[in-house]
């Protein structure tokens, strides 16, 4: 299977923070990689290394084969970059951007119009072609980024937390242009803290935590090193959460986890079920809910770091 | 394909906003038009004895307050540039490095030839009558350019070092009142007291406003001309090379 990145224990440091500490990730040819992690965890620093902006401190990467150091010239030929934020000139209109870009990369003046125009449609920006790109809404403009990002035809996509500040529609929006491109044969790289999207859209994901590699693997198999599903207990008091989590951990044979009324715990055996409502029922806790679910990759990155990843819901974002 | 061709389409990128906009030239003119109405009509009679008298010796001192004024731009469209994340999509295009920084000092360039263009029409509006030679003019017009230019990359560091534009900007016209009041751009030297006399005879503000004058009304222009390229040549020599190191140091810290 041959390789879009290959990464290979790479580290940067700045001033005295090791930001990455001997990262290793590939991504086949064609197919979406993931790169989930909370703030910090240096996803960003992996997609600057890769796009060329950063120079590692050790370590190696080859992006569609060319090394990110020695051919950087190279790998810029045949990238994209959309960044955390829209990068994009708020004075120029979006077709001026666009066109922009073409000129940079060598079109002639009418190939890089004909291009500008083709990929405004798609993007569905053509009534907004020419408006100065500050009058755009967010979601607007993270598409106009991306358009931009897509003017030379990379072969290698990388997306810095795309969806970060859209709305729920124009992130599902977003979603589906990416889904696009996977089907075009686009290589992608995709940092997100997001675990939603990250289970949407990738084909494998790499857990990064304080510049580490802690997890690898599909979506099911990394829910599957877990525990299939997660128990999970509310009480009426949450008073009575620190007491209730003490029974459920003696029946499950794990270390129960309480946030508010609500106690969880990773479970192999859903047999588990009525010992665990009996054990509370003895103890003369009430119980307001009880039940399993699959395990999210939120419960997973609780059980590979022993802390939160403090990942947010996507309903609880803000819009832009 | 050459980073020449790359560095025009650059340049043509921050000037497209003001071939849409032509009054965003008027941002960068319209205080120097008003300085030079309110001088002249204000001060002109005390300073020179009569508002036209006066005109021909603020009108160079004007035009090169513009100058400077203009270069502050330089630095506040570089940093939100790097603020906004445009300078790492430009760097992550395979095109050379140093083609961004080239276009947008280049179109610098030119917005400096048309705001000087705006003043000199601004200025035979007023009354002003060149007295000496077409050949004068645009020496008077080179040499300010060329200083510009050189007085760019001090705002290239100022843009590279401020947290947003508006620093920037802040930080320029902070900086540039000064410099270019104690100076002989509104006022004669001698009416200074004497310790503050020879500051202004070596403020290159001075020199550039001494040789315009000289070329555009006539007298010594040599001196004070040769003065200001070597100050242009002194200012770019120590900037450039600190603006591209600074600028290197801000984008390594990722």
């Amino acid at each position: 299977m041959s390789r879009a990145i290959v990464v290979e224990e790479l580290v940067r440091d700045f001033g005295g923070t090791r930001a990455l500490d001997g990262v290793n990730l590939s991504v086949p040819t064609g197919q979406v990689l993931g790169l989930l992690g909370p703030n910090g965890a240096g996803k960003t620093t992996v997609v600057r290394t890769l796009a060329t902006l950063l120079a590692p401190t050790a370590g190696q990467a080859w992006v569609g084969g060319f090394d990110v150091v020695r051919e950087s010239a190279r790998v810029r030929e045949i990238i994209g970059l959309t960044g955390q934020y829209a990068s994009v000139d708020e004075k120029l209109t979006g077709r001026e951007n666009l066109i922009l870009i073409g000129r940079l990369l060598g079109l002639k003046r009418a190939e890089a119009k004909a291009r500008a125009d083709v990929l405004l449609e798609d993007f569905s920006l053509e009534d907004a072609a020419r408006r100065p790109a500050q009058t755009y809404s967010g979601g607007m403009r993270r598409r106009l980024d991306l358009a931009a990002s897509l003017v030379g035809r990379p072969r290698i996509l990388f997306l810095d937390e795309p969806s970060t500040g859209l709305d729920p529609r124009a992130r599902r929006d977003l979603w589906h242009r990416i889904r696009q491109l996977q089907a075009d044969g686009t290589s992608v790289l995709l940092t997100t803290q997001y675990l939603e999207e990250a289970d949407a859209l990738a084909d494998s994901i790499v857990v990064l935590d304080q510049g580490r590699v802690i997890a690898e693997g599909t979506s099911s198999q990394l829910k599957a090193r877990v525990g299939a599903r997660t128990l999970y207990v509310t009480v009426f008091d949450p008073a009575v959460a620190a007491r209730a989590a003490e029974q459920i951990t003696a029946v499950v044979g794990v270390q129960a986890q309480v946030d508010g009324e609500q106690i969880s715990a990773p479970v192999q055996d859903p047999g588990l079920l009525p010992a665990v409502l009996r054990a509370l029922d003895e103890a003369g806790i009430e119980v307001a809910e009880l039940g399993l679910r699959g395990a999210s990759l939120d419960d997973v990155f609780l059980a590979l770091t022993g802390h939160s990843g403090h990942f947010e819901p996507i309903a609880a974002e803000d819009t832009a | 394909m050459n980073g020449l061709q790359q560095t025009l389409t650059l340049a043509w990128r921050s000037l497209v906003q003001v071939r849409r906009n032509p009054w965003e030239l008027g941002d960068y003119s319209i205080q120097p038009i008003l300085f030079l109405v309110l001088f002249l009509y204000v001060f002109g009679g005390a300073i020179a004895g009569s508002p036209d008298d006066y005109l021909e010796f603020v009108l160079p001192g004007v035009i090169v307050m513009n100058m400077l004024f203009v270069t502050v731009y330089v630095g506040h469209g570089l940093n939100t540039d790097l603020t906004r994340g445009v300078f790492d999509r430009f760097r992550a295009l395979p095109i050379p490095r140093w083609a961004p920084l080239a276009g947008r000092i280049l179109a610098d360039v030119v917005k400096q030839a048309l705001c000087l263009a705006l003043l000199l029409a601004v200025g035979y509006l007023l009354g002003f009558r060149l007295a000496t030679s077409l050949v004068h003019l645009l020496g008077m017009i080179l040499l300010v350019l060329v200083f510009a230019v050189a007085f760019s990359w001090v705002m290239v560091l100022v843009g590279v070092i401020a947290r947003d534009p508006e620093h920037v900007q802040l930080f320029g016209f902070t900086a540039l009142f000064p410099i270019t009041f104690v100076s002989s751009a509104f006022v004669p030297v001698e009416t200074m007291p004497d310790w503050l006399q020879g500051f202004v005879n070596a403020n290159p503000v001075s020199l550039l406003a001494d040789a315009s004058r000289a070329l555009m009304s006539g007298g010594a222009a040599a001196a004070p001309a040769s003065w200001s390229l070597l100050w242009a040549l002194g200012i770019a020599l120590v900037f450039a090379p600190l603006s591209v190191y600074a600028l290197n140091r801000r984008l390594a810290r990722g």
